[in-house]
């Protein structure tokens, strides 16, 4: 730095260098800029060591196992043999029920919430599905285990068996015993705990749709309906499918809900009324159990994978979210 | 245009509007399905003996769970400390300060973890503060709930800092304050209402969560000796007694989860409360 | 004090509107409005900004019932039938509509003209009216070869044509023109203005503009609205040389507004 820059560092804003610097440390500026620079640098730290020490601790099951982890169907702890594809399974087949129910349910209330409802009435039913959002996930299992397990053991797996169960083809979903734990119970209750967000995301972008959209479409002599899934709808869909991908990746790692009504068990079954297990559901029942290094390893192999799942979905939810709001729908 | 074309079309606007309008009535209908199952089943289970008694030993009934409520305020604790500050500067920096590579960093990794989940915080803690010492601990749960805390801190900081008028920092910096004075003594106060609520919703989501809390608090049966031993908490607590065979234990499990869902559902309403009085000063 | 001198030619009606009032709430934007609207003629709507003539407009396909809390009074005639008896959908089709700004669907070229005829049954050969309804709309030549295409790959003028094009395929008697071309460059306005020239052998139209050489260069009739009042009403070459009321004289030698 030469002698010129100390004399006009007083006179002219300061941009950089180190003297520039230390008349704005003077100031107050830069210990402020500096501190929160370095609460902000601790986010970056600690997720970065927690990739780190998911991939350190997960060293021997890796080494030891390969990618053959991924679709071995056999789980047995006593012969320290691991392999994921139940879990993968499982977490898969409870996501898409999940998703396959709550997806109409939650696409038609957003509609009814942003074309339909007034919008005071629009505001209370939103605010109560946000209620709804925040409830803790044990709650919904226990509301699982006391309510939905039973329904299902008494009433609907029976029913599933006697009508759908004897169909070609999709029978095969509904067949076998029936505890009332099992994937469907499992789906079930992740429905019920994603609607909320699919709800509440898919109305915010539905509300962003232009007023000339719809007055274009019912100008033309279309129904409110025609209007709104032809017109509202495809301009909202890459926030909609968004919202889905948030809720895909909230149900892919939800853990308590799901654990206490999959009945836990880790095996392949083509039966959705047959008890299974998901990666989260694998992770709590296990973890504190897992004597050896390379049970534990194989564990937290698991919660990589989880990571690794739900980094990429969420990646992708916001960058769909983020498109709609920013440009609106854009045509394929 | 054939009129049996308009009837058809006319059906099924009406049809599907009304779908819409059940579904939406459905949704609404499972939450006071929830709270109505559980203000019952929790409401007749529920008596003082639930705040002031110890779990009893497996095999006797009664008792109650005021350790495992001291434990949950305990860990809540905990997760303020830890994850509050973190949350709150860093919210600062991304609103005040950051520049854009860096900030963009920032803003995507909170995003990042605030999307993981919350078995694998669990995971995380544990790995970090369990594994080594071969000892659950209140400490590596209030760490994992805190880490949990801070993505959330973060954006509703940085979202409220943003919606502070450009004019306020203005007026502020022409009378010839600083840039952090400005931040300090007019931006975060204008501010303070929408801070104290994001701070408030993210402490009330980790209060329910059970799945990080699994394998670093663990649980206990009794009063926690200090935070570097087990402690039992109200999420926990509900699990391990809903999945355990006893009567007596699930009636205990659906007092816990009233307590529990009266405690975030009081703390979402509190939030929005302080955050409509704010907004109307 | 509401002096209507209707325009004294004998000919056919297409639209009659009678004591209209309309009302957003507890406000009234419209009052006690009479006018008649002639077969394949334009009709201009001209008065200062606020003055309730787009508000007006779109009672006339009954547009503002999509907006909550409001309420309409009086009567509108379309060929002698009152449109509020007649079916909402159907007085749509019948009476199309062109926005303020250009609102293409979020689709092909192609599919923005085919809607309408899509979501009505049309049984033809959509390819025809599609073609037809572009060259109607001056578009055809311009995005023969990108049907195709998103419409919003087109430039603003040619997504108001587009717009405009998408109203006409449904075969509309009526078309209502909202500021069509308070978005657009001169050029396309004129474009826009030839195009309603050639439109009137079809079609009936009625265009709200700020824009007063507009109004005098596109259309037969002209109405003049100030404050929810029809102040006066004539042919346009008449309205602007000799208006009868002061207040419009002021407003055409630009006094206010």
């Amino acid at each position: 730095m030469s002698a010129a820059a100390t004399t006009i560092a007083h006179e002219v804003p300061p941009q950089a260098g180190p003297r520039a610097f230390l008349h704005r440390l003077r100031r107050g500026d830069e210990i402020a800029h500096l501190i929160t620079l370095t609460f902000a640098a601790a986010i970056l730290l600690i997720t970065s060591l927690l990739v780190y020490e998911l991939w350190i601790n997960s060293h021997l099951s890796r080494t030891h196992f390969g990618w053959a982890f991924f679709w071995t169907k056999v789980w047995d702890p006593n012969f320290d043999n691991f392999g994921a594809a139940p879990f993968i399974y499982g977490t898969l087949v409870t996501s898409v029920l999940a998703l396959l129910l709550a997806v109409p349910l939650g696409l038609a209330s957003a509609i009814f919430l942003s074309e339909l409802a007034p919008r005071n009435v629009s505001d209370t039913i939103s605010f109560l599905i946000d209620l709804l959002a925040s409830v803790p996930s044990v709650i919904y299992g226990l509301l699982g285990i006391f309510i939905v397990v039973p329904l299902m053991r008494t009433t609907f797996g029976p029913l599933l068996i006697h009508t759908v169960g004897n169909l070609p083809y999709v029978g095969a979903l509904f067949r076998g015993p029936n505890y009332g734990v099992g994937f469907l119970t499992a789906g079930i209750v992740l429905a019920i705990m994603v609607v909320p967000f699919i709800i509440s995301v898919s109305r915010e972008v539905l509300l962003t749709v232009p007023r000339e959209q719809r007055e274009a479409a019912m100008a033309l002599g279309a129904t409110r309906w025609e209007s709104t899934w032809q017109v509202v709808v495809p301009w909202a869909r890459t926030g909609i499918m968004g919202s889905v991908f948030l809720a895909l990746a909230r149900a892919l790692g939800e853990t308590m809900a799901v654990t206490m009504v999959i009945g836990n068990a880790a095996v392949i079954n083509t039966s959705l009324l047959a008890p299974g297990d998901t990666i989260a559901s694998t992770i709590a029942n296990q973890f504190t159990e897992a004597t050896g290094d390379l049970y534990l390893s194989a564990l937290i192999e698991l919660g990589l994978v989880l990571f690794l799942i739900t980094f990429i979905l969420n990646g992708l939810a916001r960058i769909l979210i983020v498109a709609t709001e920013r440009g609106g729908g854009r045509p394929a | 245009m054939s009129s049996r074309r308009i009837v058809w079309r006319k059906s099924l606007n009406y049809v599907m509007l009304t779908l819409t309008g059940i579904a939406a009535f459905a949704v609404v209908s499972v939450l006071f399905l929830i709270l109505g199952y559980l203000i019952w089943n929790g409401g007749t289970s529920l008596n003082w003996n639930f705040f002031t008694q110890l779990p009893k030993p497996v095999g006797e009934t009664g008792g109650g769970m005021a350790n495992a409520i001291v434990g949950t305020m305990k860990l809540l604790f905990l997760a303020a400390v830890m994850g509050l500050p973190i949350g709150l500067f860093a919210g600062v920096y991304l609103a005040e300060f950051g520049g854009k590579t860096f900030s963009f960093v920032v803003r995507y990794t909170t995003d990042l973890l605030n999307g993981v989940p919350s078995i694998v915080i669990g995971i995380f803690a544990s790995a970090l503060f369990v594994l080594p010492v071969k000892h659950f601990s209140a400490f590596a749960g209030g760490v994992a709930l805190g880490i949990m805390v801070i993505p959330i801190t973060v954006r509703s900081t940085e979202e409220f800092l943003r919606a502070v008028p450009g004019n306020m920092r203005e007026a502020a910096m022409a009378l010839g304050a600083s840039r952090w004075k400005t931040i300090a003594t007019v931006v975060l106060p204008a501010a303070s209402g929408g801070i104290l609520t994001g701070m408030l919703l993210a402490l009330a989501r980790v209060a329910g969560e059970t799945a990080p809390l699994l394998f670093t608090a663990f649980g206990n049966r009794f009063w926690s000796q200090g935070w570097g031993q087990p402690i039992a908490s109200l999420p926990v607590m509900i699990y391990t007694y809903a999945v355990a065979p006893y009567d007596d234990w699930h009636r205990q499990a659906w007092a816990a989860g009233l307590v529990l869902l009266a405690l975030v559902l009081v703390s979402n309403l509190g939030a929005r409360f302080i955050l409509a009085r704010s907004k109307a000063v | 004090m509401e002096k209507t001198t209707s325009p004294t030619i004998e000919h056919k009606q297409r639209l009659t509107i009678a004591n209209l009032n309309f009302y957003y709430g507890p406000k009234q934007a419209v009052f006690g409005l009479n006018l008649k609207i002639p077969t394949n003629r334009v009709t201009a709507l001209i008065g200062p900004s606020g003055c309730g003539k787009s508000t007006f407009l779109r009672t006339l396909n009954r547009m503002n019932e999509t907006i909550r809390n409001t309420r309409v009074e009086g009567e509108v005639l379309l060929d002698g039938q009152s449109i509020h008896a007649l079916d909402v959908v159907g007085l749509r089709r019948r009476v199309g509509m062109v926005f303020q700004r250009p609102n293409p669907f979020p689709k092909s070229i192609y599919d923005n003209v085919a809607y309408g005829l899509r979501i009505n049954g049309y049984k033809g050969r959509l390819d025809d009216l599609v073609e037809q309804s572009l060259r109607r709309a001056a578009l055809w030549d311009e995005v023969k070869d990108y049907l195709k295409k998103s419409a919003f790959a087109l430039s603003g003028g040619q997504q108001q044509r587009l717009c405009i094009a998408r109203a006409l395929a449904v075969d509309p008697e009526v078309l209502l023109l909202d500021e069509p071309c308070s978005a657009l460059d001169p050029v396309t306005t004129a474009k826009i203005e030839e195009l309603m020239f050639h439109l009137k052998d079809s079609c009936t139209m009625a265009i709200v503009t700020h824009n007063m050489q507009q109004a005098a260069r596109a259309s037969d009739f002209t109405a003049f609205m100030l404050d929810g009042h029809l102040i006066e009403h004539s042919e346009t070459s008449k309205l602007f040389t000799t208006p009868t009321d002061p207040r419009t004289e002021a407003y055409i030698t630009g006094r206010f507004g």
